[in-house]
C-alpha cells in the first residue's frame, strides 16, 4: 500500500495555494489605495477551490492554471474611478492572512498524523 | 509562489507613498515663499499615480504602483500688497504660491497611513513566508 501525499494531505494544500495567490491580489489592492481609476480585484476563493479540486481529480496539473480575479463593487464609488476601500481591504487581508495560517496548521497536523504513522 | 511578488507590490507602493510625502513637504516648506511675479513663484506640485498590470498569464491580478509624473498645482496663486517687502515688485505687489496647507496636512496623514499599511502587509506576508518555512517542523 503506497501514501500519496496529494491525497493525504486533502484539500488543504490546495486551499493553503490559493491564500497565498489570494494574499497578492489583496496587497495589489491596497498598494493601489490611491491610484485614480484602479479596480479592486479579489479571488471567489470557493469557486477556486471547487474548480482546483476538480481538475486534480481529472488528473490536471494545478500549476498550469491559476484563480480567476474578479472585480469588486465598492460601496461607496469614488470621484477618482479607485473602487479600493481601505477598510474593506484591510478587513480581507487580515482574514485571508488568519485563514493562511489555519490552513498551514492542518496541513502540518497532517503530516504529523503521517509521522505517527511511518514511526509507530 | 506569489510571496515574492507582493514584497515588490508593497514596496512600489511604499516608494510612491514616499514620492508623495516629499512633494507634501515641499509644498509646506514653500508655502511661504513669496516672489515677485506670477511666473516665478512656487506652485504646488501633485504625485500622479498609475497601477502597473504584470503581464504574464499566471500573474493576472497583482499590480505594482508606478509614479507617472509630478505635475504643478493650476489653481490662481494669491496676490497681496505689500511695499514693505523687499521682493515686492514695483507697483508692490508680492505673490504667494497657492499651496493650501490644511489640504497638505490631510493629504500627509493619507499618505503616512496607505505607507503604514503596506509596512503592514510586509510584515504580515513575512511571518506568513516564515511559517511555511517551518512546514513539518512543528
Amino acid at each position: 500500500m503506497a501514501i500519496h501525499f496529494d491525497k493525504a494531505l486533502g484539500l488543504h494544500a490546495e486551499a493553503l495555494k490559493l491564500r497565498a495567490e489570494r494574499t497578492r491580489v489583496l496587497a495589489a489592492n491596497l498598494a493601489n489605495e490611491s491610484t485614480p481609476g484602479y479596480q479592486a480585484r479579489d479571488i471567489d476563493f470557493q469557486a477556486s477551490l471547487q474548480r482546483a479540486l476538480q481538475d486534480d481529480a481529472i488528473g490536471l496539473h494545478s500549476s498550469t492554471r491559476s484563480a480567476e480575479a474578479l472585480y469588486r463593487v465598492p460601496n461607496h464609488p469614488a470621484q477618482d474611478g479607485n473602487t479600493v476601500e481601505l477598510g474593506v481591504e484591510q478587513a480581507e487581508f487580515s482574514q485571508n492572512a488568519s485563514d493562511f495560517q489555519t490552513s498551514l496548521t492542518f496541513v502540518n497536523m497532517k503530516l504529523r498524523g503521517l509521522k505517527q504513522a511511518i514511526e509507530g | 509562489m506569489s510571496f515574492r511578488s507582493i514584497a515588490e507590490i508593497a514596496g512600489s507602493a511604499m516608494t510612491a507613498q514616499s514620492v508623495r510625502l516629499n512633494t507634501i513637504a515641499s509644498n509646506l516648506a514653500n508655502a511661504g515663499t513669496v516672489a515677485d511675479s506670477e511666473a516665478a513663484v512656487y506652485r504646488a506640485r501633485k504625485p500622479v499615480f498609475a497601477a502597473i498590470a504584470e503581464r504574464s498569464s499566471d500573474h493576472s491580478a497583482g499590480a505594482a504602483v508606478r509614479v507617472l509624473d509630478v505635475v504643478q498645482s493650476t489653481e490662481p496663486v494669491r496676490k497681496a500688497y505689500e511695499p514693505d517687502n523687499p521682493l515686492a515688485n514695483d507697483e508692490g505687489i508680492v505673490f504667494y504660491p497657492n499651496v493650501n496647507p490644511v489640504a497638505e496636512m490631510t493629504d500627509m496623514m493619507a499618505a503616512s497611513r496607505a505607507f503604514e499599511t503596506n509596512v503592514e502587509v510586509m510584515s504580515r506576508v513575512k511571518s506568513m513566508q516564515q511559517a511555511l518555512l517551518r512546514l513539518g517542523q512543528e
